[in-house]
């Protein structure tokens, strides 16, 4: 698909192949103004935090701000906030952090069978070291709920770990529920808020949120910083050893211009919060009532409410979500058909079978996320280009069936 | 279907390398895809090198297709590859029969579900690096597979499955390149995989440990019984009959003072028959599942040479229509170890009749 747009210098006309964003799950572009606050940091304000002079005392300075306009985003205090290299980080530290803590009080965590790979991965390793975890079940929406978390508590349990929000179907879990039950038995309360954090309003005091991970990645921040609260007084072993940095929990030189980005974004995100987020909403009902229109025999994942305002996730049945993935691809449309991972091969998504789907319609699975720099023509665009490259791979397979059922060597 | 779009199975190899080279330079829209056939999470996969579906291939495919500036993707086949060539491998050794694991893969997996998810794409070709060539004569109006201007690195013997429709779709770029100009190519294209070296293995197959793997992969363990002679006479014990194919020497673990070999395995009795050199020996076999590509069938007898296994020479032979779906072949000489399992590739010159499997030899 190439469409026609003036060049740089206004003169003329440029053909260039036409491109659209829809995986800010996956990750985000990092805004402007997060970018021109980071810049200086690469070069004049370069110091050491941990150091004594004035470039140390000046790099600590921007680090302590980035601090408190996380906490001020999650309503927190500054010596809550522990910048980490990310979400998946956060996630391991909270979780192996609270199980070697407080093992001598139990060994019993709870979390969901939808977590991202970060959660449940970390809790498979764990029960290799003697733990014991209940994973939780969902509803067809990916809803936990609250019951099954009370129900589940034993007094053994040291730690429930449920994510805000999910990466894939973008449900929004019962955070604050889930947290009323923790407060009431005594137990830790994680919540992995990688996709919600610079999304959603997120209260950890009135929340009742003993530790919440985040990535600024996913808010127009950088890649490769992310940061964990934790909840004064409660005690974690640190993940990584070494200096004293983040006050003697996490060690390694700060990612100074990262962490300097963490904070402007997420406080740029917050500022933004109702505008981005009425206007994500609106953008992604239309999407999702559009290709309900135009195409049969679709389905959406996820709750229809319940869910964050960029997510749209939805079943194709009869063709795999991996050559409509590729299709779009071809026309410069960017999706996803569930989690990235490092080969770039395609799965059966965990989520979409925990949500009830079978094999074959979690295969005819495709994400689209949307983000601030996606506009209503993008969506006419993917209204347009969809049902095309969907009708084309179902007339395929019947075609296929035909093929193989011939003399092969005819 | 887009004509001038073509789908390059690339293996981080120098041959599927330079295959996609070849067809950017003629100017064909290429798209890159690895076959991810075995699960990602297993670390010895990424550990080892050489396997042609390893994360080590994913990663040098990768960089290859960045070079040339051509779009890469990675498609998952573990589920089809575990049905179609796993299962496949693992029932055939149960059943005292020597597979080839290759043919299948290329049947089922390159040019079946590769193919289809190409077109799924819009691509109407499908390319690998197989020395090969396929040809369109307009007299016959049949696609024709030909060995390659190669002999040395012919790889027809793993291709007789393909049809008609699979060679219509399917471009084999280096059947007209000799191994060295195509070496000579990628280093002058400054492909980063050029002196790779080229795999040996079957790619899901840890050390060459055959045995040990179907031992692994079969619901029940496997039996030990009886090595007999020809006429069924004990002769000892063996450890199972996936550990034993036709012509085998070494390792039988037995001694009887002059050398013995396996001449059959009876699976039904749980057996393994050995003999001396020249009862190894047979003139001719039944071959079934036959896919014929030069000829529409085999209705009268026809002269050919047939190569029954990878590594071995064609020999002159008549073939003979048996039944549906199986021919009769008869050898002008005696042949060693004629295999059940392997496939018998039928050839006349340079040109590919067809096909199929062992399925006996006939004494």
């Amino acid at each position: 698909m190439k469409y026609f747009a003036l060049d740089n210098t206004g003169k003329g006309v440029l053909e260039m192949e036409r491109r659209v964003y829809m995986d800010h799950a996956a990750t985000t572009y990092i805004k402007q103004e997060v970018m021109e606050e980071m810049m200086p940091y690469f070069t004049e304000k370069f110091g050491n935090p941990s150091s004594v002079h004035s470039f140390g005392r000046e790099a600590r300075k921007a680090v302590d701000m980035a601090r408190d306009r996380t906490a001020k985003a999650l309503n927190a205090s500054g010596d809550e906030i522990y910048f980490t290299g990310g979400g998946s980080e956060s996630d391991n530290w909270a979780i192996k952090g609270i199980a070697q803590a407080n093992k001598h009080k139990g060994n019993h965590i709870i979390t969901s069978s939808i977590e991202h790979h970060a959660v449940l991965y970390t809790c498979q390793y764990l029960e290799k070291m003697g733990f014991e975890v209940t994973y939780l079940p969902v509803d067809q929406y990916g809803l936990v709920n609250p019951d099954d978390v009370k129900r589940a508590i034993t007094d053994k349990t040291i730690l429930i770990s449920i994510m805000f929000a999910n990466n894939e179907i973008g449900t929004i879990q019962p955070v604050k529920e889930i947290g009323q039950i923790a407060k009431e038995h005594g137990v830790y309360f994680h919540t992995d808020a990688v996709q919600a954090a610079g999304h959603l309003p997120i209260d950890v005091k009135d929340m009742n949120i003993d530790l919440l991970s985040l990535s600024a990645h996913k808010f127009y921040g950088p890649k490769g910083v992310g940061a964990l609260y934790i909840r004064k007084g409660v005690r974690v072993h640190p993940l990584m050893h070494g200096g004293a940095q983040e006050r003697n929990r996490r060690a390694g030189t700060e990612n100074l211009p990262g962490i300097v980005g963490l904070g402007k974004a997420i406080e740029l995100a917050y500022e933004n919060l109702e505008d981005s987020s009425r206007k994500l909403t609106a953008m992604r009902d239309r999407l999702i009532s559009g290709i309900m229109e135009r195409i049969d025999n679709v389905r959406l994942n996820g709750h229809p409410t319940k869910r964050l305002p960029g997510n749209a996730n939805l079943s194709f049945e009869y063709i795999e979500g991996e050559s409509l993935l590729l299709s779009l691809d071809m026309k410069g449309i960017a999706a996803s058909s569930g989690s990235a991972c490092t080969s770039g091969s395609l799965d059966p998504s965990h989520v979409l079978l925990a949500i009830g789907l079978t094999h074959e319609i979690a295969h005819g699975s495709l994400r689209l996320t949307l983000g601030d720099d996606n506009t209503d023509q993008d969506i006419d665009y993917v209204l347009e280009v969809l049902p095309d490259i969907v009708q084309r791979l179902r007339n395929m397979s019947p075609l296929f069936v035909q093929h193989k059922g011939e003399k092969y060597y005819v | 279907m887009n004509t001038n779009r073509v789908v390059v199975g690339m293996s981080g190899g120098v041959d599927s390398s330079v295959a996609a080279y070849i067809l950017k330079q003629q100017g064909y829209e290429v798209i890159g895809v690895t076959m991810q056939i075995w699960p990602s999470d297993d670390p010895d996969v990424v550990e080892r090198e050489g396997g042609c579906c390893s994360l080590t291939a994913v990663e040098d495919a990768r960089r290859v297709a960045n070079h040339l500036g051509i779009p890469f993707y990675v498609m998952n086949f573990q589920q089809v590859f575990d049905e179609k060539v796993i299962s496949y491998f693992v029932d055939e050794y149960i059943k005292g029969r020597t597979p080839n694991p290759c043919i299948m893969c290329n049947r089922y997996i390159k040019f079946e579900e590769l193919l289809r998810r190409s077109m799924a794409l819009d691509a109407y070709y499908v390319a690998t690096g197989h020395y090969a060539r396929i040809e369109y004569d307009d007299q016959k109006q049949r696609y024709l597979l030909k060995k390659s201007v190669t002999p040395a690195k012919d790889q027809t013997y793993a291709l007789y499955t393909m049809t008609q429709y699979q060679l219509k779709h399917t471009l084999m770029p280096l059947g007209n390149y000799t191994k060295e100009q195509v070496r000579e190519i990628a280093e002058k294209s400054g492909l980063v995989t050029a002196n790779k070296p080229d795999s040996q293995e079957i790619c899901f197959v840890k050390d060459d440990d055959y045995a040990g793997f179907v031992q692994d992969r079969a619901s029940g363990p496997v039996a030990p019984g009886y090595f007999v002679d020809t006429q069924g006479n004990v002769l000892g014990k063996h450890k199972g009959i996936i550990h034993y194919t036709i012509g085998q020497r070494k390792g039988l673990g037995i001694s009887l003072g002059h050398p013995m070999y396996v001449v059959d395995i009876d699976p039904e009795n749980n057996t393994v028959i050995l003999g001396r050199d020249h009862e190894v020996y047979s003139r001719e076999m039944l071959v079934d599942d036959v896919n014929l590509i030069s000829v529409t069938s085999i209705d009268s007898p026809i002269r050919a040479s047939v190569k029954i296994r990878y590594t071995a020479k064609e020999a002159p032979a008549t073939i003979y229509p048996y039944e549906d779906d199986t021919l009769r072949v008869v050898f002008d000489e005696p042949q060693r170890a004629i295999t059940p399992g392997q496939a018998a590739v039928i050839y006349q010159d340079d040109l590919v009749v067809g096909g199929g499997i062992i399925a006996k030899a006939v004494k």
